[in-house]
Protein backbone atom coordinates (compact mmCIF):
# COMPACT_ATOMS: atom_id res chain seq x y z
CA UNK A 1 0.00 0.00 0.00
CA UNK A 2 1.13 3.55 -0.73
CA UNK A 3 0.89 5.97 2.18
CA UNK A 4 1.40 9.68 2.89
CA UNK A 5 4.38 10.11 5.21
CA UNK A 6 3.91 12.70 7.98
CA UNK A 7 6.80 14.61 9.58
CA UNK A 8 6.27 12.59 12.81
CA UNK A 9 6.73 9.31 10.92
CA UNK A 10 3.06 8.32 10.86
CA UNK A 11 1.64 6.93 7.62
CA UNK A 12 -1.78 7.98 6.37
CA UNK A 13 -4.00 6.75 3.54
CA UNK A 14 -5.73 10.10 2.95
CA UNK A 15 -4.32 13.64 2.77
CA UNK A 16 -6.92 15.57 4.75
CA UNK A 17 -6.79 19.14 6.00
CA UNK A 18 -9.13 19.69 8.94
CA UNK A 19 -10.93 22.93 9.73
CA UNK A 20 -11.72 22.81 13.44
CA UNK A 21 -14.29 24.95 15.28
CA UNK A 22 -13.45 25.16 18.97
CA UNK A 23 -16.98 26.11 20.08
CA UNK A 24 -20.38 26.11 18.37
CA UNK A 25 -20.12 29.92 18.03
CA UNK A 26 -17.26 29.39 15.54
CA UNK A 27 -19.03 26.59 13.63
CA UNK A 28 -20.55 28.73 10.88
CA UNK A 29 -17.30 30.50 10.06
CA UNK A 30 -15.41 27.20 9.98
CA UNK A 31 -18.05 25.62 7.75
CA UNK A 32 -17.97 28.56 5.32
CA UNK A 33 -14.18 28.14 5.04
CA UNK A 34 -14.29 24.36 4.58
CA UNK A 35 -17.34 23.95 2.35
CA UNK A 36 -15.91 25.26 -0.97
CA UNK A 37 -13.04 22.75 -0.61
CA UNK A 38 -15.18 19.75 0.32
CA UNK A 39 -14.07 17.82 -2.79
CA UNK A 40 -10.40 18.55 -2.04
CA UNK A 41 -10.11 16.59 1.21
CA UNK A 42 -10.85 19.57 3.47
CA UNK A 43 -12.99 18.23 6.33
CA UNK A 44 -14.89 20.03 9.08
CA UNK A 45 -14.61 18.81 12.69
CA UNK A 46 -14.98 20.52 16.04
CA UNK A 47 -16.38 20.71 19.54
CA UNK A 48 -19.57 22.59 20.32
CA UNK A 49 -19.16 23.08 24.09
CA UNK A 50 -17.92 26.31 25.70
CA UNK A 51 -16.68 24.64 28.89
CA UNK A 52 -13.32 22.84 28.83
CA UNK A 53 -13.22 19.03 29.03
CA UNK A 54 -10.10 16.87 29.16
CA UNK A 55 -11.63 14.13 26.98
CA UNK A 56 -12.73 16.42 24.15
CA UNK A 57 -9.40 18.25 24.20
CA UNK A 58 -7.51 14.95 23.89
CA UNK A 59 -9.88 13.80 21.15
CA UNK A 60 -9.15 16.90 19.05
CA UNK A 61 -5.40 16.52 19.69
CA UNK A 62 -5.51 12.94 18.41
CA UNK A 63 -7.74 13.79 15.45
CA UNK A 64 -5.66 16.80 14.33
CA UNK A 65 -2.47 14.69 14.47
CA UNK A 66 -4.08 11.60 12.90
CA UNK A 67 -2.00 9.84 10.21
CA UNK A 68 -4.60 10.81 7.56
CA UNK A 69 -4.32 14.51 8.48
CA UNK A 70 -1.87 16.82 6.70
CA UNK A 71 -2.65 20.05 8.55
CA UNK A 72 -5.20 21.89 10.70
CA UNK A 73 -6.89 25.28 10.75
CA UNK A 74 -8.31 26.14 14.19
CA UNK A 75 -11.26 28.53 14.36
CA UNK A 76 -11.91 30.11 17.75
CA UNK A 77 -14.52 32.71 18.67
CA UNK A 78 -12.12 34.01 21.29
CA UNK A 79 -13.88 33.74 24.65
CA UNK A 80 -14.63 29.98 24.79
CA UNK A 81 -13.04 27.68 27.34
CA UNK A 82 -11.14 25.48 24.87
CA UNK A 83 -7.35 25.76 25.27
CA UNK A 84 -6.57 26.65 21.64
CA UNK A 85 -2.88 27.46 22.16
CA UNK A 86 -2.23 24.08 23.80
CA UNK A 87 -3.96 22.29 20.89
CA UNK A 88 -1.93 24.31 18.35
CA UNK A 89 1.31 23.51 20.22
CA UNK A 90 0.54 19.78 20.17
CA UNK A 91 -0.15 19.84 16.43
CA UNK A 92 2.92 21.97 15.65
CA UNK A 93 5.14 19.54 17.61
CA UNK A 94 4.25 16.80 15.08
CA UNK A 95 5.53 19.00 12.22
CA UNK A 96 2.09 19.50 10.68
CA UNK A 97 1.12 22.98 9.50
CA UNK A 98 -1.35 24.59 11.91
CA UNK A 99 -2.92 28.03 12.00
CA UNK A 100 -5.29 29.58 14.54
CA UNK A 101 -7.83 32.28 13.66
CA UNK A 102 -9.63 34.01 16.51
CA UNK A 103 -12.79 35.56 15.11
CA UNK A 104 -12.99 38.35 17.71
CA UNK A 105 -9.44 39.58 17.04
CA UNK A 106 -9.41 38.91 13.28
CA UNK A 107 -12.32 41.32 12.83
CA UNK A 108 -15.45 39.20 12.55
CA UNK A 109 -17.07 36.73 10.23
CA UNK A 110 -16.08 37.96 6.76
CA UNK A 111 -12.44 38.73 7.54
CA UNK A 112 -11.97 35.35 9.27
CA UNK A 113 -13.52 33.45 6.35
CA UNK A 114 -11.25 35.35 3.92
CA UNK A 115 -8.08 34.69 5.94
CA UNK A 116 -9.04 31.06 6.53
CA UNK A 117 -9.77 30.48 2.83
CA UNK A 118 -6.36 31.88 1.90
CA UNK A 119 -4.60 29.60 4.41
CA UNK A 120 -6.49 26.56 3.14
CA UNK A 121 -5.56 27.33 -0.50
CA UNK A 122 -1.87 27.58 0.42
CA UNK A 123 -1.95 24.48 2.61
CA UNK A 124 -3.71 22.35 -0.02
CA UNK A 125 -0.91 23.35 -2.41
CA UNK A 126 1.77 22.41 0.13
CA UNK A 127 0.04 19.10 0.94
CA UNK A 128 0.37 17.94 -2.67
CA UNK A 129 4.11 17.65 -2.00
CA UNK A 130 3.61 15.18 0.89
CA UNK A 131 6.06 12.30 0.32
CA UNK A 132 4.50 8.92 -0.48
CA UNK A 133 6.02 5.75 0.91
CA UNK A 134 5.26 2.04 1.12
CA UNK A 135 3.01 0.94 3.98
CA UNK A 136 2.81 -2.60 5.40
CA UNK A 137 -0.23 -4.39 6.83
CA UNK A 138 1.23 -4.23 10.35
CA UNK A 139 1.05 -0.43 10.12
CA UNK A 140 -2.66 -0.38 9.28
CA UNK A 141 -5.35 0.21 11.92
CA UNK A 142 -8.98 -0.63 11.11
CA UNK A 143 -11.97 0.08 13.34
CA UNK A 144 -15.36 -1.57 13.18
CA UNK A 145 -18.84 -0.42 14.10
CA UNK A 146 -22.43 -1.40 13.37
CA UNK A 147 -25.27 1.06 12.98
CA UNK A 148 -28.86 0.85 11.90
CA UNK A 149 -28.68 -2.82 12.87
CA UNK A 150 -31.44 -5.30 12.19
CA UNK A 151 -31.74 -9.04 12.69
CA UNK A 152 -29.72 -9.75 9.53
CA UNK A 153 -26.67 -7.76 10.81
CA UNK A 154 -25.61 -10.49 13.21
CA UNK A 155 -25.94 -13.25 10.63
CA UNK A 156 -24.28 -11.79 7.52
CA UNK A 157 -22.35 -8.50 7.69
CA UNK A 158 -21.04 -8.70 11.27
CA UNK A 159 -19.60 -12.24 11.15
CA UNK A 160 -18.22 -11.51 7.64
CA UNK A 161 -16.46 -8.43 9.04
CA UNK A 162 -15.21 -10.69 11.83
CA UNK A 163 -13.63 -12.93 9.14
CA UNK A 164 -11.98 -9.86 7.58
CA UNK A 165 -10.67 -8.88 11.03
CA UNK A 166 -9.22 -12.39 11.48
CA UNK A 167 -7.35 -12.00 8.17
CA UNK A 168 -6.08 -8.56 9.23
CA UNK A 169 -4.88 -9.80 12.63
CA UNK A 170 -3.17 -12.81 10.98
CA UNK A 171 -1.10 -10.28 9.00
CA UNK A 172 -0.26 -8.48 12.28
CA UNK A 173 -2.56 -5.58 11.41
CA UNK A 174 -4.49 -3.80 14.15
CA UNK A 175 -8.24 -4.26 14.54
CA UNK A 176 -10.45 -2.34 16.98
CA UNK A 177 -14.00 -3.22 17.94
CA UNK A 178 -16.05 -1.20 20.38
CA UNK A 179 -19.32 -0.29 22.09
CA UNK A 180 -19.24 -2.25 25.32
CA UNK A 181 -22.96 -1.44 25.72
CA UNK A 182 -23.53 -3.74 22.75
CA UNK A 183 -21.56 -6.54 24.36
CA UNK A 184 -23.92 -6.89 27.34
CA UNK A 185 -24.65 -10.59 27.66
CA UNK A 186 -21.46 -11.64 25.78
CA UNK A 187 -18.94 -10.72 28.48
CA UNK A 188 -18.16 -14.27 29.64
CA UNK A 189 -17.49 -15.74 26.18
CA UNK A 190 -15.49 -12.62 25.29
CA UNK A 191 -13.36 -12.89 28.44
CA UNK A 192 -12.35 -16.43 27.44
CA UNK A 193 -10.63 -14.94 24.35
CA UNK A 194 -8.38 -12.58 26.34
CA UNK A 195 -4.61 -13.17 26.13
CA UNK A 196 -4.45 -13.27 29.97
CA UNK A 197 -7.04 -14.06 32.71
CA UNK A 198 -6.47 -10.58 34.17
CA UNK A 199 -7.40 -8.98 30.84
CA UNK A 200 -10.47 -11.27 30.79
CA UNK A 201 -11.55 -9.78 34.14
CA UNK A 202 -11.00 -6.26 32.76
CA UNK A 203 -13.18 -7.13 29.75
CA UNK A 204 -15.98 -8.30 32.06
CA UNK A 205 -15.61 -5.17 34.21
CA UNK A 206 -15.88 -2.91 31.14
CA UNK A 207 -19.16 -4.55 30.09
CA UNK A 208 -20.52 -4.39 33.67
CA UNK A 209 -19.67 -0.68 33.67
CA UNK A 210 -21.66 -0.27 30.45
CA UNK A 211 -24.63 -2.15 31.91
CA UNK A 212 -24.60 0.13 34.99
CA UNK A 213 -24.30 3.22 32.80
CA UNK A 214 -27.27 2.25 30.66
CA UNK A 215 -29.35 1.17 33.67
CA UNK A 216 -28.86 4.60 35.29
CA UNK A 217 -29.93 6.30 32.05
CA UNK A 218 -32.85 3.86 31.65
CA UNK A 219 -32.03 3.08 28.04
CA UNK A 220 -29.73 0.55 26.40
CA UNK A 221 -28.01 0.80 23.07
CA UNK A 222 -31.22 -0.14 21.33
CA UNK A 223 -33.08 2.11 18.87
CA UNK A 224 -36.70 1.62 17.75
CA UNK A 225 -35.46 0.73 14.27
CA UNK A 226 -33.64 -2.28 15.73
CA UNK A 227 -36.97 -3.73 16.89
CA UNK A 228 -38.65 -2.89 13.57
CA UNK A 229 -35.83 -4.86 11.96
CA UNK A 230 -36.59 -7.97 14.00
CA UNK A 231 -34.17 -7.57 16.91
CA UNK A 232 -35.99 -8.08 20.20
CA UNK A 233 -33.57 -7.74 23.11
CA UNK A 234 -30.25 -6.12 23.99
CA UNK A 235 -28.69 -9.59 24.38
CA UNK A 236 -29.74 -10.54 20.85
CA UNK A 237 -28.34 -7.31 19.42
CA UNK A 238 -25.18 -7.85 21.47
CA UNK A 239 -24.55 -11.33 20.08
CA UNK A 240 -24.81 -9.95 16.56
CA UNK A 241 -22.56 -7.01 17.36
CA UNK A 242 -20.03 -9.25 19.12
CA UNK A 243 -19.50 -11.33 15.96
CA UNK A 244 -17.79 -8.29 14.36
CA UNK A 245 -14.77 -9.07 16.53
CA UNK A 246 -14.02 -12.33 14.69
CA UNK A 247 -12.27 -15.15 16.49
CA UNK A 248 -8.75 -13.84 17.19
CA UNK A 249 -7.39 -13.59 20.71
CA UNK A 250 -8.13 -10.21 22.34
CA UNK A 251 -4.85 -8.37 22.99
CA UNK A 252 -6.10 -5.49 25.10
CA UNK A 253 -8.56 -2.81 26.10
CA UNK A 254 -8.05 0.81 25.05
CA UNK A 255 -10.02 4.00 25.68
CA UNK A 256 -10.76 6.89 23.28
CA UNK A 257 -7.50 8.52 22.17
CA UNK A 258 -5.30 5.52 23.10
CA UNK A 259 -3.29 4.27 20.12
CA UNK A 260 -2.92 0.45 20.16
CA UNK A 261 0.76 -0.31 20.85
CA UNK A 262 1.07 -3.21 18.39
CA UNK A 263 -0.80 -5.47 15.98
CA UNK A 264 -3.76 -7.52 17.23
CA UNK A 265 -7.38 -7.20 18.24
CA UNK A 266 -8.39 -4.54 20.78
CA UNK A 267 -11.65 -3.61 22.50
CA UNK A 268 -12.29 0.13 22.65
CA UNK A 269 -14.10 0.91 25.91
CA UNK A 270 -16.29 3.90 25.03
CA UNK A 271 -18.32 4.13 28.25
CA UNK A 272 -17.12 6.90 30.61
CA UNK A 273 -15.67 6.06 34.03
CA UNK A 274 -17.00 7.14 37.41
CA UNK A 275 -20.49 8.37 38.17
CA UNK A 276 -22.76 8.95 35.18
CA UNK A 277 -22.20 12.50 33.93
CA UNK A 278 -22.86 14.37 30.67
CA UNK A 279 -25.59 11.95 29.52
CA UNK A 280 -25.43 9.03 27.10
CA UNK A 281 -22.08 7.42 26.40
CA UNK A 282 -22.43 7.78 22.66
CA UNK A 283 -25.20 9.92 21.30
CA UNK A 284 -24.96 8.50 17.76
CA UNK A 285 -22.86 6.27 15.49
CA UNK A 286 -20.57 9.10 14.40
CA UNK A 287 -19.51 9.82 17.99
CA UNK A 288 -18.22 6.22 18.08
CA UNK A 289 -16.57 6.54 14.68
CA UNK A 290 -14.75 9.68 15.86
CA UNK A 291 -13.43 7.71 18.85
CA UNK A 292 -12.22 4.84 16.65
CA UNK A 293 -10.43 7.40 14.47
CA UNK A 294 -8.92 9.10 17.55
CA UNK A 295 -7.40 5.67 18.35
CA UNK A 296 -5.60 5.83 15.01
CA UNK A 297 -8.05 3.97 12.73
CA UNK A 298 -7.13 4.62 9.10
CA UNK A 299 -10.35 3.01 7.87
CA UNK A 300 -13.72 2.18 9.46
CA UNK A 301 -15.80 -0.83 8.41
CA UNK A 302 -19.46 -0.23 9.18
CA UNK A 303 -22.19 -2.86 9.02
CA UNK A 304 -25.81 -1.89 8.56
CA UNK A 305 -29.05 -3.78 8.13
CA UNK A 306 -31.64 -0.99 8.16
CA UNK A 307 -29.48 1.14 5.87
CA UNK A 308 -27.19 3.79 7.38
CA UNK A 309 -25.82 6.35 4.91
CA UNK A 310 -23.09 7.96 7.03
CA UNK A 311 -19.40 8.41 6.31
CA UNK A 312 -16.93 10.37 8.40
CA UNK A 313 -14.44 13.17 8.47
CA UNK A 314 -10.75 12.09 8.36
CA UNK A 315 -11.03 8.32 7.74
CA UNK A 316 -13.06 6.58 5.01
CA UNK A 317 -16.02 4.42 6.01
CA UNK A 318 -16.65 1.12 4.17
CA UNK A 319 -20.31 0.16 4.46
CA UNK A 320 -21.20 -3.52 4.54
CA UNK A 321 -24.92 -4.09 4.00
CA UNK A 322 -26.36 -7.02 5.95
CA UNK A 323 -29.87 -7.09 4.52
CA UNK A 324 -30.39 -8.01 0.83
CA UNK A 325 -33.68 -6.07 0.69
CA UNK A 326 -31.95 -2.94 2.02
CA UNK A 327 -29.10 -3.37 -0.49
CA UNK A 328 -31.57 -3.44 -3.37
CA UNK A 329 -33.33 -0.34 -1.97
CA UNK A 330 -30.21 1.84 -1.48
CA UNK A 331 -27.25 0.31 -3.38
CA UNK A 332 -25.44 3.63 -3.97
CA UNK A 333 -24.79 3.99 -0.25
CA UNK A 334 -23.21 0.54 0.16
CA UNK A 335 -19.74 -0.86 -0.59
CA UNK A 336 -20.28 -4.56 0.09
CA UNK A 337 -23.43 -6.70 -0.31
CA UNK A 338 -23.21 -9.17 2.58
CA UNK A 339 -26.96 -9.88 2.55
CA UNK A 340 -26.44 -12.09 -0.49
CA UNK A 341 -25.29 -14.77 1.98
CA UNK A 342 -28.97 -15.17 2.95
CA UNK A 343 -29.85 -15.74 -0.71
CA UNK A 344 -27.27 -18.47 -1.13
CA UNK A 345 -25.10 -16.26 -3.38
CA UNK A 346 -22.00 -16.23 -1.25
CA UNK A 347 -20.50 -17.63 1.94
CA UNK A 348 -19.28 -15.82 5.05
CA UNK A 349 -15.73 -16.70 3.96
CA UNK A 350 -16.17 -15.17 0.50
CA UNK A 351 -17.73 -11.96 1.82
CA UNK A 352 -15.07 -11.78 4.55
CA UNK A 353 -12.36 -11.94 1.88
CA UNK A 354 -14.20 -9.35 -0.21
CA UNK A 355 -14.24 -6.97 2.79
CA UNK A 356 -10.53 -7.59 3.39
CA UNK A 357 -9.77 -6.86 -0.28
CA UNK A 358 -11.91 -3.72 -0.04
CA UNK A 359 -9.88 -2.51 2.96
CA UNK A 360 -6.66 -2.82 0.91
CA UNK A 361 -8.25 -1.10 -2.11
CA UNK A 362 -9.55 1.80 0.01
CA UNK A 363 -6.13 2.11 1.65
CA UNK A 364 -4.80 2.42 -1.92
CA UNK A 365 -7.03 5.48 -2.53
CA UNK A 366 -10.18 3.78 -3.87
CA UNK A 367 -13.08 5.99 -2.77
CA UNK A 368 -15.86 4.48 -0.67
CA UNK A 369 -19.58 4.99 -1.41
CA UNK A 370 -19.92 7.52 1.40
CA UNK A 371 -16.80 9.42 0.25
CA UNK A 372 -18.17 9.65 -3.30
CA UNK A 373 -21.45 11.00 -1.90
CA UNK A 374 -19.59 13.63 0.16
CA UNK A 375 -20.44 12.25 3.62
CA UNK A 376 -18.16 13.74 6.29
CA UNK A 377 -20.26 13.42 9.46
CA UNK A 378 -18.62 14.24 12.78
CA UNK A 379 -19.80 14.24 16.39
CA UNK A 380 -17.95 15.00 19.65
CA UNK A 381 -19.44 15.46 23.11
CA UNK A 382 -18.44 15.72 26.79
CA UNK A 383 -17.10 12.62 28.56
CA UNK A 384 -14.66 11.65 31.32
CA UNK A 385 -12.28 8.68 31.52
CA UNK A 386 -9.67 7.28 33.88
CA UNK A 387 -6.42 6.12 32.21
CA UNK A 388 -6.11 2.38 31.47
CA UNK A 389 -3.95 0.22 33.72
CA UNK A 390 -1.22 -2.38 32.90
CA UNK A 391 -3.68 -5.33 32.97
CA UNK A 392 -5.56 -3.76 30.02
CA UNK A 393 -2.50 -4.20 27.76
CA UNK A 394 -0.70 -7.29 29.12
CA UNK A 395 1.54 -7.73 26.03
CA UNK A 396 2.85 -4.23 25.51
CA UNK A 397 1.87 -1.80 28.27
CA UNK A 398 5.43 -0.42 28.40
CA UNK A 399 5.30 0.56 24.72
CA UNK A 400 1.92 2.20 25.31
CA UNK A 401 3.07 4.05 28.44
CA UNK A 402 6.15 5.45 26.68
CA UNK A 403 4.10 6.68 23.72
CA UNK A 404 1.37 8.35 25.82
CA UNK B 1 -50.43 -33.31 3.59
CA UNK B 2 -48.70 -29.95 3.64
CA UNK B 3 -46.43 -29.42 0.64
CA UNK B 4 -43.04 -27.89 1.47
CA UNK B 5 -42.35 -24.53 -0.16
CA UNK B 6 -40.31 -24.84 -3.35
CA UNK B 7 -38.59 -21.48 -2.69
CA UNK B 8 -35.22 -21.22 -0.91
CA UNK B 9 -35.24 -22.90 2.52
CA UNK B 10 -36.37 -19.70 4.25
CA UNK B 11 -35.55 -20.61 7.85
CA UNK B 12 -32.10 -20.89 9.35
CA UNK B 13 -31.05 -22.51 12.63
CA UNK B 14 -27.90 -20.71 13.77
CA UNK B 15 -26.89 -23.13 16.54
CA UNK B 16 -27.92 -26.64 17.59
CA UNK B 17 -29.12 -25.36 21.01
CA UNK B 18 -31.49 -22.78 19.48
CA UNK B 19 -35.26 -22.88 19.95
CA UNK B 20 -35.83 -20.06 17.45
CA UNK B 21 -35.06 -19.94 13.71
CA UNK B 22 -34.27 -16.91 11.54
CA UNK B 23 -36.16 -16.00 8.35
CA UNK B 24 -33.63 -15.70 5.51
CA UNK B 25 -36.23 -14.08 3.24
CA UNK B 26 -39.65 -12.50 3.82
CA UNK B 27 -42.07 -15.42 4.36
CA UNK B 28 -45.82 -15.55 3.73
CA UNK B 29 -48.56 -16.88 6.02
CA UNK B 30 -49.52 -20.43 5.07
CA UNK B 31 -46.09 -21.36 3.68
CA UNK B 32 -45.01 -24.87 4.62
CA UNK B 33 -41.35 -25.08 5.49
CA UNK B 34 -39.24 -28.14 6.15
CA UNK B 35 -36.67 -27.97 8.86
CA UNK B 36 -34.64 -30.97 9.99
CA UNK B 37 -37.36 -33.27 8.65
CA UNK B 38 -40.14 -31.40 10.48
CA UNK B 39 -42.80 -29.52 8.53
CA UNK B 40 -43.72 -26.11 9.93
CA UNK B 41 -46.81 -24.26 8.67
CA UNK B 42 -46.57 -20.51 9.13
CA UNK B 43 -49.64 -18.92 10.71
CA UNK B 44 -48.50 -15.34 9.96
CA UNK B 45 -46.20 -13.53 7.51
CA UNK B 46 -42.63 -13.04 8.69
CA UNK B 47 -40.24 -10.28 7.53
CA UNK B 48 -36.63 -11.13 6.70
CA UNK B 49 -34.43 -11.58 9.77
CA UNK B 50 -37.32 -12.13 12.18
CA UNK B 51 -37.37 -15.10 14.59
CA UNK B 52 -39.76 -18.05 14.47
CA UNK B 53 -40.19 -20.58 17.30
CA UNK B 54 -38.87 -24.01 16.34
CA UNK B 55 -40.94 -25.80 19.02
CA UNK B 56 -43.49 -25.10 21.75
CA UNK B 57 -41.91 -22.83 24.37
CA UNK B 58 -43.25 -22.42 27.95
CA UNK B 59 -43.73 -19.06 29.67
CA UNK B 60 -40.50 -18.07 31.42
CA UNK B 61 -38.36 -20.45 29.34
CA UNK B 62 -35.09 -19.06 27.93
CA UNK B 63 -35.03 -18.24 24.23
CA UNK B 64 -31.82 -19.46 22.59
CA UNK B 65 -30.28 -17.92 19.46
CA UNK B 66 -26.60 -18.25 18.42
CA UNK B 67 -26.53 -20.99 21.12
CA UNK B 68 -26.94 -18.46 23.94
CA UNK B 69 -29.98 -17.10 25.81
CA UNK B 70 -31.24 -13.80 24.38
CA UNK B 71 -34.07 -13.39 26.92
CA UNK B 72 -37.12 -15.19 28.35
CA UNK B 73 -40.56 -16.03 26.97
CA UNK B 74 -43.24 -13.65 28.30
CA UNK B 75 -45.96 -16.26 27.63
CA UNK B 76 -46.55 -19.67 26.09
CA UNK B 77 -45.26 -19.66 22.47
CA UNK B 78 -46.40 -22.38 20.10
CA UNK B 79 -44.18 -23.75 17.33
CA UNK B 80 -44.06 -21.78 14.07
CA UNK B 81 -44.97 -18.34 15.46
CA UNK B 82 -43.05 -15.08 15.35
CA UNK B 83 -40.91 -14.44 18.42
CA UNK B 84 -40.50 -10.73 19.08
CA UNK B 85 -41.19 -8.00 21.66
CA UNK B 86 -44.76 -9.23 22.30
CA UNK B 87 -43.64 -12.63 23.62
CA UNK B 88 -39.90 -12.28 24.42
CA UNK B 89 -38.27 -9.98 26.99
CA UNK B 90 -34.68 -9.14 27.84
CA UNK B 91 -33.12 -10.49 31.03
CA UNK B 92 -31.02 -7.30 31.19
CA UNK B 93 -32.69 -4.12 29.92
CA UNK B 94 -36.19 -3.20 28.69
CA UNK B 95 -36.56 -2.83 24.92
CA UNK B 96 -37.52 0.61 23.72
CA UNK B 97 -39.95 1.08 20.83
CA UNK B 98 -41.44 4.28 19.44
CA UNK B 99 -45.02 3.56 20.53
CA UNK B 100 -43.86 2.48 23.97
CA UNK B 101 -45.24 -1.03 23.56
CA UNK B 102 -45.06 -3.55 20.76
CA UNK B 103 -43.56 -2.38 17.49
CA UNK B 104 -44.18 -5.74 15.78
CA UNK B 105 -47.95 -5.56 16.37
CA UNK B 106 -47.93 -1.93 15.23
CA UNK B 107 -46.43 -2.86 11.87
CA UNK B 108 -48.67 -5.85 11.25
CA UNK B 109 -52.04 -4.76 12.68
Amino acid sequence: MKAFLRPDGKKGIRNVIVVVYLVECAHHVAREIAFPFRDQEVHLIGFTGCYPNHYSHRMLERLCTHPNVAGALLISLGCEGFNRSQLATTIRATGRPVHTLVIQSTGGTRKTIAEGTKWIQETIQAATATPQVEMEMHELIVGTICGGSDATSGITANPAMGRAFDLLVEKNGTAIFEETGELIGCEQIMAARAVTPELGQELIRSVEKAARHYTVLGHGSFAPGNADGGLTTQEEKSMGAYSKSGSSKISGIIKPGDIPPGGGLYLLDVVPDGEVRFGFANINDNAEIAELIACGSHIIIFSTGRGSVVGSAISPVIKVCANPETFRRMPEDMDVDAGRILEGKGSLEEVGQEIYAKIIAVANRERTASELLGHQEFSLTYKSFEPIGPSCLPLNYQTYAMAH
Amino acid sequence: MPVPSNKTPGLLKLHSLDNVLTATRSLEAGEHLLLEGQSITLTESIPIGYKVSACDIREGEKIFKYGVPIGSARCQISAGTVVHTHNLQSDYLPTYTLDGKNSYLKIHS
